[in-house]
Protein backbone atom coordinates (compact mmCIF):
# COMPACT_ATOMS: atom_id res chain seq x y z
CA UNK A 1 0.00 0.00 0.00
CA UNK A 2 1.16 3.55 -1.08
CA UNK A 3 -0.16 6.05 1.46
CA UNK A 4 0.67 9.88 0.78
CA UNK A 5 -0.27 11.78 4.19
CA UNK A 6 -0.76 16.04 4.28
CA UNK A 7 1.97 16.49 1.57
CA UNK A 8 3.43 20.25 1.05
CA UNK A 9 5.97 20.75 -1.79
CA UNK A 10 6.77 24.39 -2.37
CA UNK A 11 9.12 25.98 -5.77
CA UNK A 12 10.57 29.46 -4.62
CA UNK A 13 7.18 31.55 -4.00
CA UNK A 14 4.90 28.71 -5.30
CA UNK A 15 2.95 26.36 -3.33
CA UNK A 16 2.36 23.37 -5.69
CA UNK A 17 1.20 20.44 -3.38
CA UNK A 18 -0.86 22.02 -0.55
CA UNK A 19 -1.96 18.92 1.75
CA UNK A 20 -2.26 16.03 -0.44
CA UNK A 21 -3.74 12.71 1.19
CA UNK A 22 -4.15 9.95 -1.36
CA UNK A 23 -4.18 6.28 -0.43
CA UNK A 24 -3.36 3.87 -3.26
CA UNK A 25 -4.16 -0.24 -2.77
CA UNK A 26 -1.63 -3.06 -3.77
CA UNK A 27 -2.40 -4.38 -6.92
CA UNK A 28 -4.54 -1.41 -8.55
CA UNK A 29 -4.07 1.43 -11.12
CA UNK A 30 -4.33 4.33 -9.80
CA UNK A 31 -4.75 7.31 -12.04
CA UNK A 32 -4.52 10.62 -11.10
CA UNK A 33 -5.38 13.53 -13.29
CA UNK A 34 -5.24 17.35 -13.50
CA UNK A 35 -4.39 19.84 -15.13
CA UNK A 36 -0.86 20.80 -17.00
CA UNK A 37 1.41 22.44 -14.38
CA UNK A 38 -0.93 21.34 -10.84
CA UNK A 39 1.45 19.60 -9.43
CA UNK A 40 0.58 15.87 -10.73
CA UNK A 41 4.37 15.08 -11.55
CA UNK A 42 5.85 16.80 -8.25
CA UNK A 43 3.29 13.98 -6.62
CA UNK A 44 5.09 11.29 -8.63
CA UNK A 45 8.08 12.35 -7.93
CA UNK A 46 7.64 12.82 -4.19
CA UNK A 47 6.44 9.32 -3.83
CA UNK A 48 9.63 7.36 -4.94
CA UNK A 49 11.68 10.36 -3.36
CA UNK A 50 12.98 12.68 -6.18
CA UNK A 51 11.48 15.75 -4.56
CA UNK A 52 11.47 15.64 -0.86
CA UNK A 53 8.26 17.39 0.56
CA UNK A 54 8.67 20.24 2.85
CA UNK A 55 6.27 18.16 4.78
CA UNK A 56 4.71 15.12 4.86
CA UNK A 57 4.57 11.76 4.37
CA UNK A 58 5.10 8.73 1.90
CA UNK A 59 4.11 5.45 3.46
CA UNK A 60 5.15 2.29 1.57
CA UNK A 61 5.33 -0.95 3.22
CA UNK A 62 4.88 1.14 6.58
CA UNK A 63 8.26 3.01 5.30
CA UNK A 64 8.63 6.44 5.48
CA UNK A 65 10.36 7.36 1.97
CA UNK A 66 10.66 11.02 2.53
CA UNK A 67 13.15 10.13 5.60
CA UNK A 68 14.92 7.67 3.84
CA UNK A 69 18.56 8.79 2.02
CA UNK A 70 21.34 6.37 0.42
CA UNK A 71 21.28 2.93 0.78
CA UNK A 72 17.90 2.66 1.63
CA UNK A 73 16.21 5.03 -0.89
CA UNK A 74 18.44 2.98 -3.51
CA UNK A 75 16.82 -0.15 -2.60
CA UNK A 76 13.49 1.11 -2.56
CA UNK A 77 13.81 2.31 -5.58
CA UNK A 78 14.74 -1.00 -7.42
CA UNK A 79 11.22 -2.10 -6.53
CA UNK A 80 10.18 0.89 -8.71
CA UNK A 81 9.75 1.22 -12.24
CA UNK A 82 9.14 4.79 -13.97
CA UNK A 83 8.19 5.28 -17.46
CA UNK A 84 8.77 9.49 -17.76
CA UNK A 85 7.33 12.16 -19.97
CA UNK A 86 9.85 11.97 -22.52
CA UNK A 87 10.81 8.44 -21.92
CA UNK A 88 14.19 9.86 -20.53
CA UNK A 89 16.56 7.71 -22.49
CA UNK A 90 20.07 8.03 -22.18
CA UNK A 91 21.54 9.62 -24.97
CA UNK A 92 24.78 8.17 -24.65
CA UNK A 93 23.65 4.60 -24.68
CA UNK A 94 22.47 1.83 -27.36
CA UNK A 95 18.73 0.76 -26.68
CA UNK A 96 20.24 -2.55 -24.93
CA UNK A 97 21.75 -0.54 -22.72
CA UNK A 98 19.39 1.60 -21.83
CA UNK A 99 16.75 -1.40 -21.40
CA UNK A 100 19.47 -3.12 -19.47
CA UNK A 101 21.10 -0.43 -17.62
CA UNK A 102 20.08 -1.41 -13.66
CA UNK A 103 20.69 -5.22 -15.08
CA UNK A 104 24.78 -4.30 -15.92
CA UNK A 105 24.53 -1.93 -12.70
CA UNK A 106 23.31 -3.71 -10.36
CA UNK A 107 23.25 -7.53 -10.67
CA UNK A 108 25.77 -9.85 -10.89
CA UNK A 109 24.39 -11.60 -14.42
CA UNK A 110 26.17 -12.86 -17.11
CA UNK A 111 26.25 -10.91 -20.25
CA UNK A 112 24.29 -13.73 -21.73
CA UNK A 113 21.41 -13.61 -19.38
CA UNK A 114 21.21 -9.99 -19.41
CA UNK A 115 20.62 -10.10 -23.54
CA UNK A 116 17.54 -12.72 -22.81
CA UNK A 117 15.97 -10.53 -20.13
CA UNK A 118 16.93 -7.14 -22.22
CA UNK A 119 14.92 -9.06 -25.43
CA UNK A 120 12.22 -10.12 -22.90
CA UNK A 121 11.46 -7.03 -21.83
CA UNK A 122 11.39 -5.50 -25.40
CA UNK A 123 9.31 -8.25 -26.89
CA UNK A 124 6.59 -7.28 -23.68
CA UNK A 125 6.43 -4.05 -25.19
CA UNK A 126 6.34 -5.27 -28.77
CA UNK A 127 9.53 -4.32 -29.68
CA UNK A 128 12.05 -6.53 -31.95
CA UNK A 129 15.20 -6.19 -32.82
CA UNK A 130 16.19 -2.77 -32.02
CA UNK A 131 18.91 -2.96 -29.19
CA UNK A 132 21.65 -1.78 -31.12
CA UNK A 133 19.71 1.43 -31.87
CA UNK A 134 20.52 4.95 -30.84
CA UNK A 135 17.51 6.38 -28.54
CA UNK A 136 17.81 9.33 -31.08
CA UNK A 137 17.04 6.31 -34.21
CA UNK A 138 13.48 6.26 -32.82
CA UNK A 139 9.89 7.62 -33.02
CA UNK A 140 8.42 9.27 -30.38
CA UNK A 141 6.11 6.03 -29.79
CA UNK A 142 8.97 3.79 -29.85
CA UNK A 143 11.08 5.80 -27.04
CA UNK A 144 8.31 5.45 -24.66
CA UNK A 145 7.87 2.21 -25.21
CA UNK A 146 11.75 1.94 -25.07
CA UNK A 147 11.67 3.72 -21.53
CA UNK A 148 8.69 1.00 -20.68
CA UNK A 149 11.14 -1.53 -21.05
CA UNK A 150 13.73 -0.10 -19.20
CA UNK A 151 11.09 0.36 -16.35
CA UNK A 152 9.76 -3.18 -16.28
CA UNK A 153 13.36 -4.81 -17.08
CA UNK A 154 13.89 -5.41 -13.01
CA UNK A 155 10.32 -6.88 -12.85
CA UNK A 156 9.12 -4.18 -10.29
CA UNK A 157 6.03 -3.92 -7.68
CA UNK A 158 5.32 -0.75 -8.54
CA UNK A 159 5.04 0.99 -12.11
CA UNK A 160 4.94 4.87 -12.05
CA UNK A 161 3.68 6.73 -15.36
CA UNK A 162 4.26 10.37 -16.18
CA UNK A 163 2.00 11.21 -19.22
CA UNK A 164 1.96 8.06 -20.83
CA UNK A 165 0.25 9.09 -24.07
CA UNK A 166 1.41 12.68 -23.87
CA UNK A 167 3.19 13.53 -27.12
CA UNK A 168 1.85 10.53 -29.32
CA UNK A 169 -0.55 10.27 -31.72
CA UNK A 170 -3.92 8.67 -31.05
CA UNK A 171 -3.05 5.20 -32.23
CA UNK A 172 -0.45 4.94 -30.08
CA UNK A 173 -1.39 6.77 -27.05
CA UNK A 174 -4.39 3.74 -27.35
CA UNK A 175 -1.60 1.27 -27.77
CA UNK A 176 0.30 2.56 -24.98
CA UNK A 177 -3.39 2.02 -23.06
CA UNK A 178 -3.61 -1.52 -23.88
CA UNK A 179 0.24 -1.86 -22.54
CA UNK A 180 -0.10 -0.15 -19.37
CA UNK A 181 -3.81 -3.03 -18.59
CA UNK A 182 -1.47 -5.90 -20.36
CA UNK A 183 1.66 -5.15 -17.94
CA UNK A 184 -0.40 -4.58 -15.34
CA UNK A 185 -2.09 -7.88 -15.73
CA UNK A 186 0.99 -10.03 -16.24
CA UNK A 187 3.47 -8.24 -14.14
CA UNK A 188 0.78 -8.16 -11.05
CA UNK A 189 2.42 -4.38 -10.39
CA UNK A 190 0.76 -1.38 -8.57
CA UNK A 191 0.31 1.40 -11.22
CA UNK A 192 0.36 4.90 -10.71
CA UNK A 193 -0.64 6.97 -13.97
CA UNK A 194 -0.17 10.36 -14.28
CA UNK A 195 -2.44 11.88 -16.87
CA UNK A 196 -4.76 14.71 -18.40
CA UNK A 197 -6.09 12.30 -21.47
CA UNK A 198 -9.51 11.18 -19.64
CA UNK A 199 -10.28 8.50 -22.64
CA UNK A 200 -6.26 7.04 -20.99
CA UNK A 201 -7.76 7.90 -17.44
CA UNK A 202 -11.01 6.09 -17.84
CA UNK A 203 -9.46 3.02 -19.71
CA UNK A 204 -6.79 2.12 -17.07
CA UNK A 205 -7.81 3.07 -13.97
CA UNK A 206 -9.50 1.04 -11.34
CA UNK A 207 -9.22 4.25 -9.28
CA UNK A 208 -9.15 7.97 -10.29
CA UNK A 209 -8.40 11.02 -8.02
CA UNK A 210 -8.80 14.16 -9.27
CA UNK A 211 -5.63 17.07 -7.96
CA UNK A 212 -6.60 20.72 -8.33
CA UNK A 213 -5.42 23.68 -6.29
CA UNK A 214 -2.72 21.48 -4.98
CA UNK A 215 -5.04 19.00 -3.24
CA UNK A 216 -6.76 16.28 -4.22
CA UNK A 217 -10.50 16.72 -4.39
CA UNK A 218 -12.09 13.89 -5.41
CA UNK A 219 -11.15 10.24 -5.51
CA UNK A 220 -12.90 7.24 -6.75
CA UNK A 221 -13.99 4.58 -9.34
CA UNK A 222 -13.36 5.96 -13.25
CA UNK A 223 -17.81 5.41 -12.65
CA UNK A 224 -18.07 7.78 -9.70
CA UNK A 225 -15.91 10.23 -10.98
CA UNK A 226 -17.96 10.13 -14.41
CA UNK A 227 -21.12 10.81 -12.29
CA UNK A 228 -19.40 13.10 -9.82
CA UNK A 229 -21.32 16.34 -8.68
CA UNK A 230 -18.10 18.09 -7.86
CA UNK A 231 -18.20 20.86 -10.38
CA UNK A 232 -14.43 21.35 -10.54
CA UNK A 233 -14.08 17.74 -11.62
CA UNK A 234 -17.34 18.19 -14.13
CA UNK A 235 -15.39 20.64 -15.83
CA UNK A 236 -12.42 19.17 -16.29
CA UNK A 237 -13.05 15.61 -17.43
CA UNK A 238 -15.77 17.37 -19.82
CA UNK A 239 -13.37 19.58 -21.00
CA UNK A 240 -15.73 22.48 -20.62
CA UNK A 241 -13.64 26.04 -21.04
CA UNK A 242 -15.84 28.04 -18.92
CA UNK A 243 -16.29 26.67 -14.99
CA UNK A 244 -14.82 27.44 -11.37
CA UNK A 245 -11.26 25.97 -12.87
CA UNK A 246 -11.51 28.74 -15.32
CA UNK A 247 -13.54 31.27 -13.09
CA UNK A 248 -10.37 33.88 -13.07
CA UNK A 249 -9.08 33.00 -16.31
CA UNK A 250 -11.76 33.94 -18.28
CA UNK A 251 -12.27 37.26 -16.73
CA UNK A 252 -8.95 38.25 -17.97
CA UNK A 253 -10.02 36.96 -21.42
CA UNK A 254 -12.32 39.18 -21.54
CA UNK A 255 -10.85 41.79 -20.12
CA UNK A 256 -8.60 41.49 -23.10
CA UNK A 257 -11.06 41.31 -25.62
CA UNK B 1 13.46 54.05 0.75
CA UNK B 2 15.98 53.54 -1.77
CA UNK B 3 18.50 52.67 0.80
CA UNK B 4 16.41 49.85 2.48
CA UNK B 5 15.68 48.51 -1.26
CA UNK B 6 19.53 48.24 -2.09
CA UNK B 7 19.90 47.04 1.22
CA UNK B 8 17.33 44.42 0.56
CA UNK B 9 18.80 43.51 -3.01
CA UNK B 10 22.26 42.90 -1.27
CA UNK B 11 20.80 40.68 1.35
CA UNK B 12 19.21 38.66 -1.66
CA UNK B 13 22.40 38.51 -3.43
CA UNK B 14 24.43 37.44 -0.94
CA UNK B 15 22.14 34.73 0.16
CA UNK B 16 22.09 33.25 -3.50
CA UNK B 17 26.28 34.11 -3.91
CA UNK B 18 26.14 31.89 -0.08
CA UNK B 19 23.65 29.05 -1.80
CA UNK B 20 25.84 28.82 -4.73
CA UNK B 21 29.45 28.49 -3.17
CA UNK B 22 27.58 25.88 -0.36
CA UNK B 23 26.63 23.81 -3.16
CA UNK B 24 29.50 23.93 -5.03
CA UNK B 25 31.53 23.03 -2.33
CA UNK B 26 29.15 20.07 -0.92
CA UNK B 27 29.20 18.80 -4.45
CA UNK B 28 33.22 19.16 -3.94
CA UNK B 29 33.41 16.99 -1.11
CA UNK B 30 30.45 14.31 -2.39
CA UNK B 31 32.85 13.78 -5.77
CA UNK B 32 35.61 12.66 -3.28
CA UNK B 33 33.40 10.49 -1.51
CA UNK B 34 32.03 8.73 -4.60
CA UNK B 35 35.59 8.45 -6.27
CA UNK B 36 36.56 5.82 -2.92
CA UNK B 37 33.62 4.12 -3.59
CA UNK B 38 33.51 0.94 -5.78
CA UNK B 39 32.59 0.23 -8.55
CA UNK B 40 35.13 1.80 -10.45
CA UNK B 41 34.03 2.75 -13.95
CA UNK B 42 37.78 2.40 -15.74
CA UNK B 43 35.78 2.55 -19.43
CA UNK B 44 33.97 5.58 -18.77
CA UNK B 45 37.05 7.56 -17.04
CA UNK B 46 38.85 6.33 -20.01
CA UNK B 47 36.50 8.24 -22.33
CA UNK B 48 36.34 10.90 -20.84
CA UNK B 49 40.27 11.14 -20.75
CA UNK B 50 40.25 10.57 -24.44
CA UNK B 51 37.98 13.23 -24.88
CA UNK B 52 39.18 15.91 -22.07
CA UNK B 53 43.22 15.06 -23.17
CA UNK B 54 43.41 13.41 -26.82
CA UNK B 55 41.07 15.67 -28.16
CA UNK B 56 42.00 18.87 -26.82
CA UNK B 57 45.78 18.00 -27.61
CA UNK B 58 45.23 20.49 -31.54
CA UNK B 59 44.05 23.78 -29.86
CA UNK B 60 46.24 23.68 -26.79
CA UNK B 61 49.15 23.23 -29.00
CA UNK B 62 48.29 25.79 -31.39
CA UNK B 63 47.58 28.62 -28.15
CA UNK B 64 50.67 27.68 -26.24
CA UNK B 65 53.02 27.76 -29.70
CA UNK B 66 51.54 31.19 -30.72
CA UNK B 67 52.09 32.17 -27.08
CA UNK B 68 55.49 31.34 -26.94
CA UNK B 69 56.30 32.91 -30.55
CA UNK B 70 54.31 36.43 -29.47
CA UNK B 71 56.26 35.92 -25.56
CA UNK B 72 59.53 36.05 -27.98
CA UNK B 73 58.96 38.76 -30.41
CA UNK B 74 57.42 40.79 -28.24
CA UNK B 75 60.72 40.94 -25.41
CA UNK B 76 63.13 40.82 -28.38
CA UNK B 77 62.75 44.39 -28.71
CA UNK B 78 63.25 45.51 -25.50
CA UNK B 79 66.25 42.59 -24.78
CA UNK B 80 67.74 44.03 -28.37
CA UNK B 81 68.11 47.25 -26.52
CA UNK B 82 69.93 46.35 -23.62
CA UNK B 83 71.90 43.49 -25.76
CA UNK B 84 70.80 41.02 -23.74
CA UNK B 85 68.68 38.44 -26.68
CA UNK B 86 70.18 35.58 -25.10
CA UNK B 87 67.41 36.28 -22.01
CA UNK B 88 64.66 35.84 -24.57
CA UNK B 89 65.26 32.00 -23.80
CA UNK B 90 64.54 32.29 -20.43
CA UNK B 91 62.23 34.80 -20.13
CA UNK B 92 59.70 32.35 -22.04
CA UNK B 93 60.81 29.19 -20.50
CA UNK B 94 59.97 30.47 -17.22
CA UNK B 95 56.91 32.64 -18.44
CA UNK B 96 55.45 29.45 -19.99
CA UNK B 97 56.33 27.09 -17.02
CA UNK B 98 55.04 28.94 -14.11
CA UNK B 99 51.85 30.59 -15.41
CA UNK B 100 51.05 31.13 -19.37
CA UNK B 101 51.58 26.99 -19.40
CA UNK B 102 48.62 26.09 -16.40
CA UNK B 103 46.53 28.93 -17.03
CA UNK B 104 46.18 29.20 -21.03
CA UNK B 105 45.73 25.66 -20.78
CA UNK B 106 43.29 25.65 -18.07
CA UNK B 107 41.57 28.45 -19.92
CA UNK B 108 40.92 26.87 -23.00
CA UNK B 109 40.01 23.39 -21.66
CA UNK B 110 37.02 25.33 -19.31
CA UNK B 111 36.04 26.99 -22.48
CA UNK B 112 36.70 23.57 -24.96
CA UNK B 113 35.40 20.66 -22.23
CA UNK B 114 33.83 22.59 -19.65
CA UNK B 115 31.27 24.29 -22.06
CA UNK B 116 30.18 20.42 -23.36
CA UNK B 117 30.13 18.90 -19.81
CA UNK B 118 27.53 21.48 -18.42
CA UNK B 119 25.37 21.07 -22.08
CA UNK B 120 25.53 17.55 -21.40
CA UNK B 121 24.87 17.03 -18.10
CA UNK B 122 22.67 20.38 -18.50
CA UNK B 123 20.84 18.60 -21.67
CA UNK B 124 20.26 15.03 -19.23
CA UNK B 125 18.56 17.73 -16.64
CA UNK B 126 16.20 18.96 -18.45
CA UNK B 127 15.00 15.75 -20.56
CA UNK B 128 14.78 13.93 -16.80
CA UNK B 129 17.81 11.27 -17.68
CA UNK B 130 19.29 12.67 -14.31
CA UNK B 131 15.73 12.25 -12.53
CA UNK B 132 15.87 8.27 -14.84
CA UNK B 133 19.07 7.63 -13.34
CA UNK B 134 18.17 8.21 -9.65
CA UNK B 135 14.71 6.20 -10.22
CA UNK B 136 17.25 3.06 -11.80
CA UNK B 137 19.23 3.33 -8.09
CA UNK B 138 22.20 5.31 -9.51
CA UNK B 139 23.61 8.16 -7.92
CA UNK B 140 24.26 10.52 -10.94
CA UNK B 141 27.91 12.17 -9.03
CA UNK B 142 29.28 8.62 -9.46
CA UNK B 143 28.08 7.68 -12.81
CA UNK B 144 28.30 11.54 -14.47
CA UNK B 145 30.63 13.77 -11.95
CA UNK B 146 33.39 11.43 -10.76
CA UNK B 147 34.30 10.48 -14.44
CA UNK B 148 34.80 13.68 -15.86
CA UNK B 149 36.67 15.08 -12.48
CA UNK B 150 39.08 12.51 -12.36
CA UNK B 151 39.64 12.45 -16.29
CA UNK B 152 40.53 16.63 -15.88
CA UNK B 153 42.41 16.22 -12.74
CA UNK B 154 44.78 13.09 -14.70
CA UNK B 155 44.93 15.07 -17.71
CA UNK B 156 45.26 18.68 -17.25
CA UNK B 157 48.42 18.62 -15.55
CA UNK B 158 49.33 16.23 -18.88
CA UNK B 159 48.72 19.12 -20.99
CA UNK B 160 49.91 21.65 -18.85
CA UNK B 161 53.14 19.59 -19.57
CA UNK B 162 52.64 19.43 -23.31
CA UNK B 163 51.81 23.48 -23.55
CA UNK B 164 54.89 24.25 -21.39
CA UNK B 165 56.85 22.59 -24.17
CA UNK B 166 55.51 23.48 -27.12
CA UNK B 167 55.14 27.13 -26.08
CA UNK B 168 59.12 26.77 -25.20
CA UNK B 169 59.62 25.31 -28.69
CA UNK B 170 57.65 28.03 -30.41
CA UNK B 171 59.88 30.59 -28.69
CA UNK B 172 63.02 28.78 -29.51
CA UNK B 173 61.70 29.12 -33.40
CA UNK B 174 61.47 32.83 -32.90
CA UNK B 175 64.68 33.34 -30.99
CA UNK B 176 66.90 30.77 -33.59
CA UNK B 177 65.31 31.10 -36.59
CA UNK B 178 64.23 35.05 -36.39
CA UNK B 179 66.60 36.42 -33.76
CA UNK B 180 69.79 34.45 -34.51
CA UNK B 181 70.22 33.38 -31.40
CA UNK B 182 72.49 29.74 -31.84
CA UNK B 183 70.33 26.93 -31.13
CA UNK B 184 72.30 25.92 -28.04
CA UNK B 185 72.32 29.13 -26.60
CA UNK B 186 68.80 29.08 -26.47
CA UNK B 187 68.56 25.76 -25.40
CA UNK B 188 71.11 26.52 -22.76
CA UNK B 189 69.33 29.86 -21.95
CA UNK B 190 65.78 27.64 -21.27
CA UNK B 191 67.12 25.30 -19.42
CA UNK B 192 69.37 26.52 -16.89
CA UNK B 193 67.02 29.14 -15.25
CA UNK B 194 64.20 26.09 -14.59
CA UNK B 195 64.17 25.02 -11.48
CA UNK B 196 61.81 21.76 -10.04
CA UNK B 197 60.00 24.24 -8.03
CA UNK B 198 58.87 26.16 -11.12
CA UNK B 199 57.21 22.69 -12.62
CA UNK B 200 55.79 21.65 -9.73
CA UNK B 201 53.84 24.63 -8.58
CA UNK B 202 53.03 25.04 -11.85
CA UNK B 203 51.49 21.22 -12.12
CA UNK B 204 49.94 22.23 -8.40
CA UNK B 205 47.71 25.06 -10.19
CA UNK B 206 46.64 22.67 -12.78
CA UNK B 207 45.29 20.25 -10.84
CA UNK B 208 43.42 23.38 -8.87
CA UNK B 209 42.22 24.40 -11.90
CA UNK B 210 41.08 21.17 -12.82
CA UNK B 211 39.30 20.65 -9.90
CA UNK B 212 37.34 24.30 -10.69
CA UNK B 213 36.76 23.60 -13.92
CA UNK B 214 34.76 19.88 -13.24
CA UNK B 215 33.04 21.10 -10.44
CA UNK B 216 31.95 24.38 -11.10
CA UNK B 217 30.67 22.78 -15.21
CA UNK B 218 28.71 19.70 -13.29
CA UNK B 219 27.36 22.17 -10.65
CA UNK B 220 26.49 24.35 -13.27
CA UNK B 221 25.06 21.03 -15.28
CA UNK B 222 22.89 19.72 -13.03
CA UNK B 223 20.93 22.67 -11.70
CA UNK B 224 20.11 24.13 -15.27
CA UNK B 225 16.58 24.41 -15.78
CA UNK B 226 13.90 25.70 -18.59
CA UNK B 227 14.93 23.92 -22.05
CA UNK B 228 17.41 24.52 -24.64
CA UNK B 229 17.58 28.45 -23.37
CA UNK B 230 18.50 26.99 -19.73
CA UNK B 231 21.58 24.81 -21.14
CA UNK B 232 22.81 28.29 -23.10
CA UNK B 233 22.29 29.82 -20.34
CA UNK B 234 24.05 27.21 -17.69
CA UNK B 235 26.76 26.96 -20.20
CA UNK B 236 27.38 30.44 -20.53
CA UNK B 237 27.94 30.86 -16.87
CA UNK B 238 30.05 28.28 -16.73
CA UNK B 239 32.32 28.91 -18.16
CA UNK B 240 32.10 32.93 -16.88
CA UNK B 241 32.36 31.62 -13.50
CA UNK B 242 35.10 28.67 -14.25
CA UNK B 243 37.20 31.71 -15.94
CA UNK B 244 36.89 33.95 -12.79
CA UNK B 245 37.75 31.40 -10.59
CA UNK B 246 40.83 30.37 -12.28
CA UNK B 247 42.07 33.74 -13.02
CA UNK B 248 41.51 34.49 -8.98
CA UNK B 249 42.74 31.01 -8.24
CA UNK B 250 46.08 31.56 -10.20
CA UNK B 251 46.72 35.42 -8.65
CA UNK B 252 46.04 33.55 -4.87
CA UNK B 253 48.32 30.81 -5.71
CA UNK B 254 51.26 32.92 -7.28
CA UNK B 255 51.06 35.53 -3.91
CA UNK B 256 51.03 32.38 -1.66
CA UNK B 257 54.14 31.05 -3.70
CA UNK B 258 55.87 34.35 -3.80
CA UNK B 259 55.60 34.65 -0.27
CA UNK B 260 56.61 31.17 0.91
CA UNK B 261 59.82 31.47 -1.44
CA UNK B 262 60.87 34.60 0.43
Amino acid sequence: MIDAINLYKKFGDNQVLKGVNLTIDTGITQVIIGRSGCGKSVLLKNIIGLLKPESGQVIIDSRDVTKMTGKALSTLRMTFGMLFQGAALFDSLTVAENVGFNLIEHTDLDSQTIAKRIKEALSLVGLYNIEELMPSELSGGMRKRVGLARAIAMQPKIILYDEPTTGVDPIMADAVNELIIRLHDKLEVTSIVVTHDMVSAYKVGSRIAMLYDGKIVEEGTPDQIRNTSNPIVKQFITGAAEGPITAGESFNQSVLI
Amino acid sequence: MVFSNAFNRFITKSKSLLRYMGGVVTLFIETVFWMFMPPFRKRQILDQMYKVGVSSLPIVFLTSMFTGMVLALQSAHQMQRISAQMYIASLVALSMVRELGPVLTALVIAGRVGASITAELGTMKVTEQIDALETLATNPIKYLVVPRFLALIIMLPLLTIYADFVGMFGGYIVGVFKLHISSNMYLNMTTSPLGIKDLYTGLLKSVVFAIIISIISCYEGFRTSGGAQGVGRSTTLSVVTSFILIIAADCLFTALFYFIGQ
